[in-house]
């Protein structure tokens, strides 16, 4: 039973997804009986660590040992098989089944011929949901689950399988206080009887009260791993965010206007509440926060393309018809999306054809449209931005994700709007790259345009923006002016829901 | 007590009830016009007879269709058996008939790899690969054929004394069907890889984060439903005693609607093959139904039509119905 030395063992472990490297020197020692924390930024490669354990993909190079034994998962079926259980960000249940059946889906308890013992699995599911303090229909499918719910069968499911080690990829980010509070006392159980747990999570709060131990990544490397006991906050925020900030981004001052862009009292019921800023021209606002804080979608509904119950958006101090791309778009709105393939670009289009998107209409001659007119006004906008590439005839799909992000960029600049709303400017671009893209922001800033930039880079955060707004679970939390806007006082109003300071 | 009320409710709330009181009620009303309907030697067998194919090959599609996938080549796989099965019988006219169903189902299954093998290895939607293999396997069918054209006469008595006899007045193709269909059932709902299809038609993505034999499970549907397919063509070979290079056209289309009327849903992960086994019933016994009724031909093609959009359209109602009770409830506390 006592297996000496630790339960999970990552030493050196490094993976790159082309030529972007998503960790370079991963490193994760989980002992038994122990809830390990895993902290850092947004894309500092967390969750490529979490999938290298999980079998879901593979490393490149370095040590990973189970329990003293060296393995590799290729499949998520061998990690589940050697004792493994993984809870993702997003659950993964199958809506048409029974939350029964999802509990244990693939691994049934069998009886004669192979027939499922339905009567035992049920019966078992009702005693681990008991178990977890929660009154679930055991025969109910999974569809129409609250998040908790479903986050619940998660972890009913890792109990189910008897797990020696459970690693949870921010398991609470959904979660309400008692959900928090119950979720944990089962943690602490599962540590009681001798498993090691890894609990991945932004807030500082809930780290410091699981965890003992902790580690801290940044930009896909190892930084270090203590004993929670002997830290504090502030020192690991130091930690996660390292570097010297200000230094990387070409931030240029440019006087700033009058009022462009106004929100006034935005509520879009469960997904963001009484939403309140204002853009001015030749500024830069970056709207802070960690993922799924409601920043995207605020955005979404600015523009339009998401719909809001109460509040206005106010541009120029005209009111803009809620609901309606087409009026945001007329009335100098751009909008660049978070997710460039799905959202920002045609990948089976020329760069031409997709810089020249928005402003086609204004291209055509008794509705017709010939490429050559279409080079024309596509060339300006991809030389201003120098997207490398050999000819404007290049399928988009074919380009970098850097390149990619001008060609949205350029798309959006050919309309030319008043009010930029970009969304994770830089997420997926090399470094050298991402300083291009910043230089690009700052030179906008400079002619006028209103910026709100949206990120979940701090480094990005602080670098660029002349004021800088947090959200929380769908609510503005804190605004600080430049002067003011350290790390800290960022990631802790991105992470606490009532800012004294502000 | 109360287990019981439930499970009666349940039963009653079934989709697959309520396709077969559609059934009894169009054979209510048929039989009333025309009492010879079903009380006559032969009406009485038709009925039971004329489904029993296109139940095999609903099965069959109703295993691609919950793993999130359709199949379009049945019918040329059908056709293609059934003349495969005659030209044997042709070289060897004594071959015993059990060996006969060994050599349809085996060959059925053959090409159902063929499709499955496909549309793992080449990652291309199922709809596609079968839309391909439908044109491939009739071609070869036609080319093979030619004009020829298989008759009862050359055929062993054996075998075509199976398309027409009876155990207990029920016919033996009735019976071999309905075992499959009970087999099938009893496989899916009670068997860790049978409840794996519909977890693949569920929610793919998560069930590759499950870790389950996803690549295997697509395989494994199709080629029961080529396996089904073939039974089908051993059963039509011995039925009609004709076959030619036009045997079982537009057989995939009949069984597509056939499983999306008893319920399977098209979009993946529910559905039974009882339920298809029902559509399939519901829909021959309709179409022997209206020149009965005297009905003309081109409204009994539009009454079929409007069967399968109504039950695609109650689908998603009913669907829609249930997210929202089921989150409701789930609100309440």
């Amino acid at each position: 039973m006592n297996t000496p030395g630790p339960t999970l063992l990552l030493r050196d472990v490094s993976k790159h997804f082309g030529a972007v490297a998503a960790l370079r020197d991963g490193r994760l020692t989980l002992e038994p009986g122990s809830i390990h924390a895993l902290v850092g930024e947004n894309g500092a490669g967390k969750s490529t660590l979490i999938k290298i354990v999980a079998g879901v993909i593979q490393r490149d190079a370095g040590v990973f040992e189970l329990e003293g034994r060296p393995v590799g998962f290729k499949t998520t079926a061998e990690s589940k098989a050697a004792g493994i259980a993984v809870i993702y960000q997003e659950p993964t249940l199958f809506p048409d089944l029974s939350v029964t059946e999802n509990v244990f889906m693939g691994r049934q308890p069998v009886g004669r011929l192979g027939r499922i013992d339905r009567a035992g699995m049920r019966s078992q599911v009702i005693e681990l949901l008991d178990r977890l303090g929660v009154s679930i229909d055991p025969d109910r499918p999974a569809q129409g689950l609250s998040i908790a719910d479903q986050q619940i069968i998660e972890i009913a499911k890792a109990i189910s399988l008897d797990a020696k080690a459970v690693l949870m990829d921010e398991p609470t980010a959904a979660l309400s206080g008692v959900e928090v509070d119950r979720l944990f006392a089962v943690a602490r159980g599962l540590r009681d009887e001798g498993r090691a747990l890894a609990f991945i999570s932004h807030r500082f709060d809930e780290v410091f009260a699981l965890c003992d131990t902790i580690t801290v990544m940044r930009d896909g490397s190892y930084i270090s791993t203590q004993p929670i006991a002997g830290t504090s906050a502030p020192e690991i925020v130091r930690l996660m965010v390292g570097r010297d900030v200000k230094e990387l981004f070409p931030k240029v001052e440019a006087p700033i206007g009058q009022t462009r862009l106004k929100v006034e009292g935005l509520n879009s019921p469960g997904v963001f509440a009484d939403i309140d800023f204002e853009v001015k021209a030749g500024e830069i606002v970056a709207l802070a926060g960690l993922v799924g804080a409601g920043r995207s979608e605020v955005a979404r509904a600015i523009f339009g393309v998401d719909p809001y119950t109460t509040g206005q958006v106010l541009v120029d101090g005209r009111p803009l018809t809620p609901g309606s791309p087409k009026a945001a778009i007329k009335a100098g709105i751009a909008l660049v999306p978070e997710d460039r393939r799905q959202q920002g670009l045609v990948m089976e289009e020329t760069i031409a054809t997709n810089v020249t998107d928005v402003i086609r209409p204004k291209l055509t001659r008794g509705s017709l449209i010939t490429r050559r007119r279409e080079n024309a006004a596509a060339g300006v906008w991809a030389e201003a931005l120098e997207v490398k590439c050999a000819a404007l005839d290049a399928v988009a799909g074919t380009l970098s994700g850097g390149n990619q992000q001008k060609v949205v960029l350029a798309k959006w600049l050919a309309s030319q709007p008043k009010i930029l709303i970009i969304d994770e400017p830089t997420r997926g671009i090399d470094v050298g790259t991402k300083s291009e893209v910043h230089r690009r922001m700052s030179e906008l800033a400079g002619q006028g345009i209103a910026i709100l930039m949206i990120s979940s880079e701090l480094p990005e955060v602080l670098g660029m923006a002349d004021r800088v707004l947090v959200m929380r679970e769908g609510r503005l939390t804190a605004e600080f002016p430049r002067a003011q806007a350290t790390p800290d006082a960022v990631m802790f109003a991105a992470t606490h829901a009532k800012q004294e300071a502000a | 007590m109360n287990s019981l009320k439930l499970r009666l409710l349940k039963l009653l709330r079934a989709r697959e009830t309520s396709i077969f009181l559609a059934f009894l009620v169009v054979l209510a009303v048929t039989t009333a016009i025309n009492p010879k309907f079903i009380f006559s030697l032969d009406g009485w067998r038709n009925l039971l007879v004329n489904p029993s194919i296109l139940i095999l090959l609903a099965i069959g599609e109703a295993f691609v269709i919950v793993t999130k996938s359709v199949d379009l080549s049945v019918g040329s796989i059908m056709g293609l058996t059934a003349f495969l099965v005659g030209s044997v019988y042709i070289a060897w006219p004594t071959m015993p008939p059990p060996l006969a169903f060994v050599i349809g189902v085996a060959f059925g299954c053959a090409l159902g790899l063929v499709n499955g093998g496909l549309v793992a290895v080449a990652k291309v939607p199922g709809m596609v690969i079968t839309l391909g293999t439908l044109y491939v396997f009739r071609g070869v069918n036609i080319m093979w054929a030619g004009n020829r054209r298989i008759n009862a006469s050359e055929m062993s008595p054996d075998f075509l004394a199976l398309g027409n006899d009876q155990i207990l007045s029920l016919p033996v193709l009735t019976i071999i069907a309905l075992l499959v269909l009970l087999g099938a059932a009893w496989y899916l709902r009670n068997t860790r890889s049978g409840r794996e299809f519909y977890a693949i038609g569920s929610a793919p993505a998560a069930a590759e984060l499950y870790g389950l034999p996803t690549r295997r499970r697509m395989l494994a549907a199709f080629m029961v439903s080529g396996a089904m397919a073939g039974l089908g063509g051993v059963l039509f070979a011995a039925r009609y005693g004709t076959v030619a290079s036009d045997a079982g056209t537009g057989y995939e289309l009949q069984a597509i609607g056939a499983a999306v009327i008893g319920g399977v849903a098209i979009v993946g992960g529910s559905g039974t093959v009882i339920g298809a086994a029902l559509g399939a019933l519901l829909l021959v016994t309709i179409n022997s139904a209206l020149p009965i009724l005297g009905i003309q031909s081109f409204w009994q093609k539009a009454v079929v039509g409007a069967l399968i959009i109504g039950s695609i359209i109650l689908d998603r109602l009913l669907a829609q119905r249930q997210k929202r009770r089921l989150v409701s409830e789930r609100m309440a506390p």
